[in-house]
C-alpha cells in the first residue's frame, strides 16, 4: 500500500494579530504517514495541535515549514487545492454548522451540484451515500427534525457522495448522546471496512480510539506516540500525565498490576478483560 | 421538604398543529435539598425541556413546579425570584460571555439582582474562587482565555448570583479529559462547600457514577427512574435498551457475572471494582 498522506518535517505557527512580532508555534517537526485504507485515531488534549494537524490534510492550513503530500500532491500548490479536497473530506464537531440545505437530500447533493456533476449521477450518488449512512429513509426530511447523530450522518453522507479517498473527522461525536455516538462510529467503521476509505478520527473518547487500527497521540504540537491501540493505551501513566484517559478496563488492569496481580496490561475491551480474568482465576 | 417538586408536569410543542408533540408528559419529581443529581437521557428524551421549566424559562402546558414549596408561576414576582434562585448554566455557556473583563462578566448577574457594590465584589470573589480562577484573571478579557477557562468564567457568572439550585446542562461537552475532570471536581467541591442542590446533565455515565449521589433518567418525555446511583445501575440492561450507556466497569461486571463470577452488588467505579477483584484473587489463593 502506498502512503496517501505524508507529513514531512511539518511545523506550523501563526500570528495572532498583525502587530505581533513573535509567531505562536502550534506544530513542531511533525512526521507522519498514513496509508490508504487505514483507520487512524488522533488523541491529544485541547490545544495540543491535533485540529491544526487535521486541517493540514485538506489544505485548509498550509505548513509554515516542511511539506504535506496528499496522494503525492503538495498542499502548498494553490492551483491544486480543489483536487486535494476531492481526495479528503472533513467533518466537524457541530452538525448544525455543516448543514446548508433545508432538505436532507439537497444537502448531500450540495457539493456535487457545485462540481457540475450531471443530475442523474447526482441522484445516484446521493441515494447511495444516504443508504451508506443509514439515512435514506430521511432523505426528504428537514435537517432540524433530525437528532444530532442523524445530522452528523447526513454530514458524512455529503462527504462520501464526493467519493473521497479519505475522511477526516474532528471530534464528530463531541455533541452527541451515546446512541448518536454509536451510530456515527458504526458508520465510520463500516466505510473503512467496506470501502477501504481512509479514516482519520480526532476524538476525546478513548472507547472510539480503541476501535482504530492505529492511534496517534499529539502533545504540544509533536507526535508523542504512534502505534497500535494496545501499545498506546498500555502507557497509562504517560497518557494521564498529558491529560488523557484510558478505557476503564485498561485502568482497572493497571490498578490490579499496581496491587501486585500479574494481570495483562494491554486489555482494552470488556471481552479482553473477561478473558484475562478467567485465565487467572482458572489457572 | 423537597427543594424541587413537579406535579403532572407536561409540555407540548406545536399544539394545534399536526406536529404536536409532548416533550415531557406527566413528570412527577421530588428532589431533596442538597443532592447532587445526575440527569441523563438521550437527545429528545425531554431533559432539556424539563430543566428549562425549573427556573421558569418554559411555561408548562399543564402541571406545576414548586421550588422550596412555592409554585413558581403563582405570580410574576415569584417567577422573577425563581430565576435567581435556580441558576441555569446552558450548554457551551462560553458563547454567552460578552464583557470586557472576566470580573465584569461575572458581576453582570449580581448587579442586575440589585446587589450593593460591596456585595457584588464579594459575590465575584466567591464565584471566582469556586471555579478556581485566581485574581490574575480579573482584568483579563474573557476572549483571550482557553475553552475550559472561558467555561469556568461562564459558570462563575451563575454561581455569583448565589442560587439555591444550580443546574448545569452538559458542562463538560467538548472538553478534553483533563478539562472535564477539572470542571467536575470544581462542581463537586462547590456542592460540598455550599450544600446546595446541583443538577448535572450529562451523557457520561462514568462521570455521573463518579460524582453524583442520585440519578434521574429521562426517556421519551417520562421519568424512567430516579434513585441512587446503585439503584439506577441495577437496571443496567434496561438502561442500555433505551439507548443510554452504563459505565464500562458496570458492563464488565455483568460480563463477569455471566461467566459465574458474581460481585454481589452493583459496581460502577474503578475504585470499587479493584477492591472486589482483588478480593476474588485473594480468595482464589493469591495470584
Amino acid at each position: 500500500m502506498s502512503d496517501l498522506i505524508e507529513f514531512q518535517h511539518v511545523s506550523f505557527s501563526y500570528h495572532q494579530s498583525e502587530e505581533d512580532a513573535e509567531p505562536i508555534p502550534v506544530l513542531h517537526e511533525v512526521n507522519l504517514s498514513i496509508k490508504k485504507g487505514e483507520f487512524v485515531a488522533v488523541l491529544g488534549h485541547n490545544g495540543s495541535g491535533k485540529s491544526t494537524l487535521a486541517k493540514h490534510i485538506n489544505a485548509i492550513l498550509q505548513p509554515t515549514e516542511g511539506v504535506v503530500y496528499v496522494d503525492h500532491i503538495d498542499t502548498r500548490d494553490d492551483e491544486l487545492v480543489f483536487d486535494i479536497r476531492q481526495h479528503v473530506g472533513m467533518v466537524f464537531q457541530n452538525p448544525d454548522n455543516q448543514i446548508v440545505a433545508t432538505i436532507v437530500e439537497e444537502d448531500v447533493a450540495f457539493a456535487l451540484e457545485n462540481l457540475g456533476v450531471p443530475p442523474k449521477e447526482i441522484r445516484r450518488r446521493v441515494d447511495d451515500a444516504l443508504k451508506d449512512v443509514g439515512m435514506f429513509a430521511y432523505r426528504e426530511h428537514a435537517p432540524h427534525q433530525l437528532s444530532g447523530g442523524q445530522k452528523q450522518r447526513v454530514a458524512i453522507a455529503g462527504i462520501i457522495a464526493m467519493n473521497p479517498d479519505c475522511i477526516v473527522l474532528d471530534e464528530p461525536t463531541a455533541m452527541l448522546d451515546p446512541k448518536g455516538r454509536r451510530e456515527v462510529l458504526n458508520t465510520i467503521e463500516r466505510l473503512n471496512k467496506e470501502y477501504q476509505t481512509t479514516v482519520i478520527l480526532i476524538t476525546h473518547f478513548m472507547d472510539e480510539a480503541v476501535r482504530a487500527d492505529r492511534v496517534v497521540v499529539v502533545d504540544e504540537g509533536r507526535v508523542l506516540m504512534d502505534d497500535v491501540p494496545k501499545a498506546v493505551f498500555v502507557q497509562v501513566e504517560r497518557l494521564k500525565e498529558i491529560g488523557l484517559d484510558v478505557p476503564q478496563v485498561t485502568e482497572l488492569a493497571y490498578e490490579l498490576r499496581k496491587a501486585g496481580v500479574a494481570f495483562a496490561p494491554d486489555v482494552l475491551t470488556v471481552e479482553e478483560f473477561t478473558e484475562e480474568f478467567k485465565r487467572i482465576m482458572e489457572a | 421538604m423537597a427543594i424541587i417538586k413537579t406535579e403532572h408536569l407536561t409540555h407540548l410543542y406545536g399544539t394545534g398543529t399536526p406536529f404536536e408533540k409532548a416533550a415531557i408528559r406527566d413528570v412527577n419529581l421530588e428532589i431533596e435539598e442538597g443532592e447532587l443529581v445526575g440527569v441523563i437521557g438521550h437527545t429528545g428524551s425531554g431533559k432539556s425541556t424539563l430543566i428549562q421549566h425549573l427556573n421558569g424559562l418554559l411555561k408548562p402546558t399543564s402541571g406545576h413546579i414548586y421550588i422550596d414549596g412555592t409554585d413558581i408561576f403563582e405570580s410574576v414576582q415569584i417567577l422573577q425570584k425563581t430565576r435567581f434562585k435556580v441558576g441555569l448554566v446552558f450548554q457551551y455557556p462560553e458563547y454567552q460571555l460578552f464583557e470586557e473583563t472576566v470580573e465584569k462578566d461575572i458581576a453582570f448577574g449580581p448587579k442586575n439582582l440589585g446587589f450593593t457594590e460591596e456585595q457584588v465584589k464579594e459575590a465575584v470573589s466567591h464565584a471566582m474562587e469556586c471555579v478556581g480562577l485566581s485574581d490574575a484573571f480579573r482584568k483579563k478579557s474573557p476572549f483571550e482565555l482557553s475553552g475550559g477557562q472561558k467555561r469556568r468564567v461562564a459558570i462563575a457568572g451563575v454561581i455569583a448570583m448565589r442560587p439555591k439550585v444550580l443546574i448545569l446542562d452538559e458542562p463538560t461537552a467538548g472538553l478534553d479529559p483533563k478539562g472535564r475532570d477539572t470542571i467536575l471536581n470544581l462542581i463537586s467541591d462547590y456542592h460540598r462547600a455550599e450544600k446546595n442542590t446541583v443538577l448535572l446533565v450529562s451523557h457520561s455515565m462514568e462521570d455521573v457514577a463518579k460524582y453524583c449521589s442520585k440519578v434521574l433518567v429521562m426517556n421519551q418525555g417520562h421519568v424512567f427512574s430516579y434513585g441512587t446511583v446503585a439503584e439506577t445501575f441495577s437496571r443496567a440492561d434496561e438502561i442500555e435498551q433505551i439507548g443510554l450507556a452504563v459505565p464500562q466497569v458496570t458492563r464488565l461486571f455483568s460480563a463477569l457475572a455471566k461467566e459465574g463470577y458474581e460481585a454481589g452488588e452493583e459496581v460502577y467505579t474503578i475504585v470499587r471494582a479493584k477492591e472486589i477483584l482483588l478480593e476474588k484473587f485473594l480468595q482464589k489463593g493469591g495470584a
